[in-house]
């Protein structure tokens, strides 16, 4: 039994390599496809992953409450210069006060800001927070220390990456004064690089941590104080509009994960109590990462579609391969049953030599799609070895990540089609009249 | 008496083709002894080819009955009559009919494939015959690589492959030059000689000669059934 089927697809390997230009071309159809699933999948899958990646780092327990700009116009004070909105100290206070299962709520206040040392200068996020703002971000010292609760408003200053080497591109930044705004900081430490998180609170800018600059949120609520003046406009007068804002974000972190949707709602209700605007917004890590997931199932199910049809066009370019070969092979046909083949015996044959035709194509299509790991390294490579700037960064961080599923997917998928568009022609050749067949030139 | 090779009863074939009836066959009736050598001849349309058809089981006659080993045939249903074609008739065809894929041996082999035998044993079988058609220093060769009476002898050898009942031959020595035709038909004659049954078409009388005995046909009737005095 398995002997015979050992010697149908031998047979069928056989009478497809008398045309093989022609059952290459065929087969190309299946292979494009394969690969193409598994490439696909696998760009997808690096890219979901990497978003995924981001989102965890904004902590899977807690709840990211922030400030936002509100709807412009509805105030009536719309042509006041300073606009006052967001999140306040109280709304902190009252959320440490009145949410249960929280173990820490952290405030921070970042605004643009401008550092200075000699003619050097560096445009900063200069952020206000807390002892805990370094956990909580995953940030590491690379020298120097971390503000302590002694730094409480103090005039010391811990600089990220980017910023220490600006400010100090030869020099250990630690232990000198630097200049913010009006006054002089004393460097105390320097933070590692830190890849970008995701984007949260309608931002579509995901969060750079290194070009941070990070003072204690007391100092910079004493020092610098909560409006920020922007100047706007040319020509001869100056033009100042400001903000006012007391908080940019609170951090919420739950004990358990699962309270964490419920102690969302329960600040977003509390909120609203206190504020007539839409001026902050909160977000749940938790929930993007839902999002993220139905996006990227979405985004598969996309890919099984497109998928899909090139299979199907595959699968029909197959189709009339084997049709033209019928017709071709009819004579054969015509001796085989005079010799005592059954229509079974046709049809196994003819639907062996597709299956075998699908199948090396699937096959070729799976092996060159598991390839796409090196393939996209290397070719990443040759390109910014001829142009350095040619891809963007996305590209750079991006890793294809295989998904099981879509090789086992595609395979059988090739394998499907042939079984599927074979059946049609291999019962043609096998209902053919032997007598007819046999006359057949 | 048990050793018809077979017996055809009254066969009838008529084709019906847009209205119009053509009786091809009309009433034939003749019996073949196991060991016979049988020319059928006739004029063109005469249904040589009908009757050939349905020896061969590759067409089913409108009326009478066809006996194979004592088992009517007539009316049994495709696959059985493929299983017949393949267990108990051997074909050899005017064109030769070899798959141009495959070498001697493994064309040789084709019929016992439909039986499942793909052994060693099989293989050993199909070059034994091969030698004994001639072919023994062929058989890896393709069909293009042979010339029209090589080709017709692997035909032959393959014919022979399943041990049938009979070999039907139409015209087999239609294609062939008069020399090989001599060649061919001293192997039908060993063969007969050996105790193979053959039945024979052709429109040559000169092949007809080798045979004991000739059937002619005409319009579908047995016209004459002589045995052939050497
Ligand atoms: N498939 C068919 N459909 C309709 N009529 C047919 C068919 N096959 C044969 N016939 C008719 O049956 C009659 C006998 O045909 P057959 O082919 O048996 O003759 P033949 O003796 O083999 O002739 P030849 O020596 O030319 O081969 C002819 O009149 C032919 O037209
Ligand atoms: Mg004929």
């Amino acid at each position: 039994m398995f002997a015979k089927f050992l010697q149908t697809v031998y047979l069928g390997i056989k009478s497809l390599l008398v045309q093989k230009l022609r059952a290459g071309l065929a087969a190309l159809g299946i292979f494009i496809g394969t690969s193409t699933v598994i490439w696909l999948v696998a760009m997808g899958e690096g890219v979901s992953y990497r978003a995924q990646q981001q989102i965890l780092e904004l902590g899977a327990k807690n709840v990211i409450v922030r400030t936002k700009q509100p709807n412009e116009g509805s105030e009536e004070d719309a042509n006041s210069r300073v606009k006052t909105y967001g999140l306040l100290r109280a709304d902190y206070r009252r959320i440490v006060e009145n949410i249960p299962n929280i173990r820490r709520a952290i405030p921070m206040r970042e605004l643009r800001y401008e550092l200075r040392l000699d003619d050097r200068t560096v445009d900063t996020k200069l952020v206000g927070c807390t002892e805990d703002y370094l956990t909580l971000n995953r940030l590491e010292i690379a020298r120097g220390r971390w503000l302590s609760s002694r730094d409480r408003g103090k005039k010391v200053i811990v600089l990220a990456s980017d910023t220490a080497k600006r400010l100090f591109p030869y020099e250990n930044p630690i232990g000198r004064a630097i200049w913010v705004g009006s006054e002089f900081y004393t460097v105390i430490g320097q933070t590692k690089d830190r890849t970008a998180s995701a984007a949260i609170g309608g931002s579509l800018d995901s969060r750079e941590y290194n070009l941070d600059a990070y003072i204690s949120i007391k100092t910079l609520r004493q020092r610098v104080g909560d409006m920020v003046m922007k100047r706007v406009g040319g020509g001869q007068g100056f033009n100042f509009v400001g903000e006012d804002v007391e908080l940019s974000q609170i951090t919420v972190e739950v004990n358990l994960i699962e309270q964490v949707d419920e102690t969302a709602q329960i600040i977003e209700t509390l909120l609203k109590k206190y504020h007539q605007e839409e001026d902050y917004a909160v977000v749940v890590p938790r929930e993007l990462l839902r999002q993220a997931e139905r996006t990227r199932t979405m985004f598969n199910v996309l890919l099984v579609i497109i998928a899909g049809i090139s299979l199907l066009v595959g699968g029909i370019g197959i189709m009339n391969i084997m049709l033209a070969t019928v017709t071709e092979r009819t004579r054969e046909i015509g001796v085989r049953r005079a010799l005592g083949a059954a229509r079974s015996d046709i049809i196994g044959q003819f639907l062996a030599e597709t299956v075998v035709l699908t199948a090396s194509g699937g096959l070729a299509g799976v092996l060159f799609g598991l390839s796409v790991g090196p393939i996209f390294r290397l070719t990443k490579l040759a390109i910014t070895a001829i142009s350095p700037d040619a891809l963007p960064p996305i590209v750079h961080s991006l890793e294809p990540r295989i998904a099981l599923w879509s090789v086992l997917l595609s395979l059988g998928i090739s394998l499907g089609v042939g079984v599927l568009f074979g059946v049609y022609p291999a019962r043609k050749a096998a209902y053919l009249d032997p007598i007819e067949a046999l006359r057949h030139e | 008496m048990d050793n018809f090779a077979f017996r055809v009863q009254d066969l009838h074939r008529t084709y019906y083709m847009k209205g119009e009836t053509v009786h091809a066959l009309r009433g034939v009736s003749f019996d073949v002894f196991s060991g016979e050598y049988i020319a059928i001849m006739g004029p063109s349309g005469s249904g040589k080819s009908t009757l050939l058809n349905v020896l061969g089981c590759l067409d089913r006659p409108t009326q009478g009955r066809y006996l194979l080993a004592g088992q009517d045939v007539a009316q049994i249903d495709d696959y059985q009559l493929s299983r017949i074609r393949g267990r108990r008739i051997g074909f050899v065809f005017q064109s030769y009919n070899l798959l141009q894929q495959l070498n001697v041996v493994e064309n040789i082999k084709v019929p016992l494939q439909y039986q499942g035998l793909i052994g060693k044993d099989a293989t050993k079988r199909c070059s034994e015959l091969a030698e004994l058609v001639g072919l023994g220093s062929r058989l890896f060769h393709r069909p293009t690589e042979l010339s029209g009476g090589q080709q017709q002898r692997v035909a032959i050898a393959r014919s022979l492959v399943n041990d049938p009942y009979f070999v039907l031959a139409d015209e087999a020595t239609g294609n062939l030059d008069s020399k090989t035709t001599e060649e061919v038909l001293d192997l039908f004659q060993t063969l007969n000689e050996a105790g193979k049954t053959i039945v024979m078409i052709t429109h040559e009388d000169e092949v007809a000669a080798r045979a004991k005995r000739v059937i002619r046909l005409r319009d579908g009737e047995v016209e004459s059934d002589v045995i052939n005095n050497p």
